[in-house]
């Protein structure tokens, strides 16, 4: 099976539009839409979004994309009040890129990390001007998280690289050679964080920082 | 005055009843800055809440206020069914299983639901939004005190641009509005003070 995927949208017909158009490049993903309020109307309904996610967990886990602003605090809640909140995850991205590109990195059999990085660098993908630029999420399974340590091997890890980084969590956001600003993001043990490049180095900047995360700051 | 269950149960019972009586008032307030529907959002949402109590009455304050924050997530739509849903939920975390709420525990759940705003919405005072109303009725000591600094923070919301919520896509045209959810924080708030003195 494959990680499942969980439109939360205010409107039944703008979920319905997505899942169609993410469906189209992945056939054996499952896509299900949870849009509108329950009632024919606009608006989110937190009990479709919890069947939802149960309907599109196979095992590998599910990603919720959202609309707006109050579809992302239904998104959380039913993420927060699952059985185990682990298996699921919200990811900031643009919802209808961030839904193909999910669906096609699902399909091609990502797990729920790769799902959620392909939502989460989307747009930043196709928006490539000058400069590379590129996102990816990472979960932290070091014991500290972004503690004092961890933080400096960051700063250490893309010194002398012509890349502007930037690590995301929650909706908070540190320049990624700031020691100090790093470790302000109070990202944990257990916590995602979203680190974005700009810059010629982008790539190499995120391939080591992504090394450094997935090899725990060793 | 004892405030056990029953008390806390005809406290929600009065915020439904003024949430309703302000109704066209609130979707007023939503119509200039949002999408219209918070009255009737927290209209629909309350009047459940006081169909779940009709049916059974939870035993202690705790159970009440979860009883409370489950109807209102499933039931409402909208920022308003996660933001007071998770208020509500944090409450009932922070008065445990206490028999009767004392000043002290109503004091904490009221920390207890900012902080659970400010988790859910990441909204900070200023940014015109019902933390403008939460915050400041988290500091003082009684209920009665909470919803005075409850309106007085909903005021202050009226010059304000939004940075959080559907408002924040009007930039200016915000400005001399107050926050729907603001307004409906302090009418909560009162409603519960007059039921508790
Ligand atoms: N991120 C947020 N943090 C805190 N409060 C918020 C946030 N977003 C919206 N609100 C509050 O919700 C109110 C609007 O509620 P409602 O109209 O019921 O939902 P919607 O905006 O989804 O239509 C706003 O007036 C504001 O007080
Ligand atoms: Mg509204």
């Amino acid at each position: 099976m494959t990680v499942g995927i969980v439109i939360v949208s205010h409107s039944a017909a703008l979920a319905a539009g997505v899942v169609e158009l993410a469906g189209q490049m992945a056939p054996d993903v499952v896509i299900i839409a949870a849009g509108g309020d329950g009632d024919g109307g606009l608006g989110t309904d937190f009990e479709a979004v919890s069947e939802a996610v149960e309907r599109a967990q196979s095992g590998d886990g599910v990603v919720l994309l959202y609309d707006l602003g109050s579809a992302k605090m239904v998104a959380d809640l039913a993420v927060e009040m699952l059985g185990d909140p682990e298996s699921a995850a919200v990811v900031d991205a643009p919802l209808v890129e961030g839904a193909v590109a999910g669906a096609v990195a699902a399909q091609a059999g990502a797990d729920l990390d790769g799902v959620l990085s392909a939502a989460a660098s989307a747009l930043a993908d196709q928006t490539e001007v000058d400069s590379e630029t590129a996102g990816v999420t990472l979960l932290l399974t070091n014991e500290t998280g972004l503690h004092a340590r961890p933080a400096s091997q960051v700063v250490q890890a893309i010194a002398g690289l012509d890349a502007q980084v930037t690590v995301r969590f929650g909706d908070r956001s540190a320049d990624g050679r700031s020691v100090l600003a790093l470790m302000g993001l109070g990202a944990a043990a257990g916590d995602r964080i979203t680190v974005g490049a700009t810059g010629p180095d982008a790539r190499e900047a995120l391939t080591r920082l992504e090394n450094l995360v997935r090899g725990e700051f060793r | 005055m004892g405030c056990d269950a029953r008390a806390v149960a005809a406290a929600v019972r009065a915020a439904a009843a003024v949430v309703t009586a302000h109704r066209d008032e609130l979707v007023r307030l939503d119509q200039a800055i949002g999408d219209g529907d918070h009255g009737e959002n927290l209209k629909r949402g309350f009047g459940f809440v006081v169909q779940a109590l009709d049916e059974s009455t939870p035993d202690t304050p705790g159970a009440v206020l979860k009883l409370v924050a489950t109807t209102l997530i499933s039931k409402v739509g909208g920022a308003a069914g996660p933001l007071y849903g998770t208020a509500f939920l944090r409450a009932a975390t922070a008065v445990g299983d206490a028999t009767e709420l004392t000043p002290e525990l109503v004091a904490k759940a009221l920390r207890a639901a900012l902080e659970g705003v400010v988790a859910r919405g990441k909204a900070e005072v200023g940014d015109k939004t019902m933390v403008d109303a939460l915050a400041p009725a988290a500091e003082v000591g009684s209920l009665a005190a909470a919803a005075t600094a409850a309106e007085r923070g909903a005021e202050s919301t009226i010059p304000l641009v939004a940075r959080k919520g559907r408002a924040s896509y009007l930039g200016e045209r915000a400005i001399g509005h107050q926050d729907p959810g603001a307004r409906s924080t302090a009418l909560v708030l009162r409603a519960f003070a007059e039921a508790a003195s």
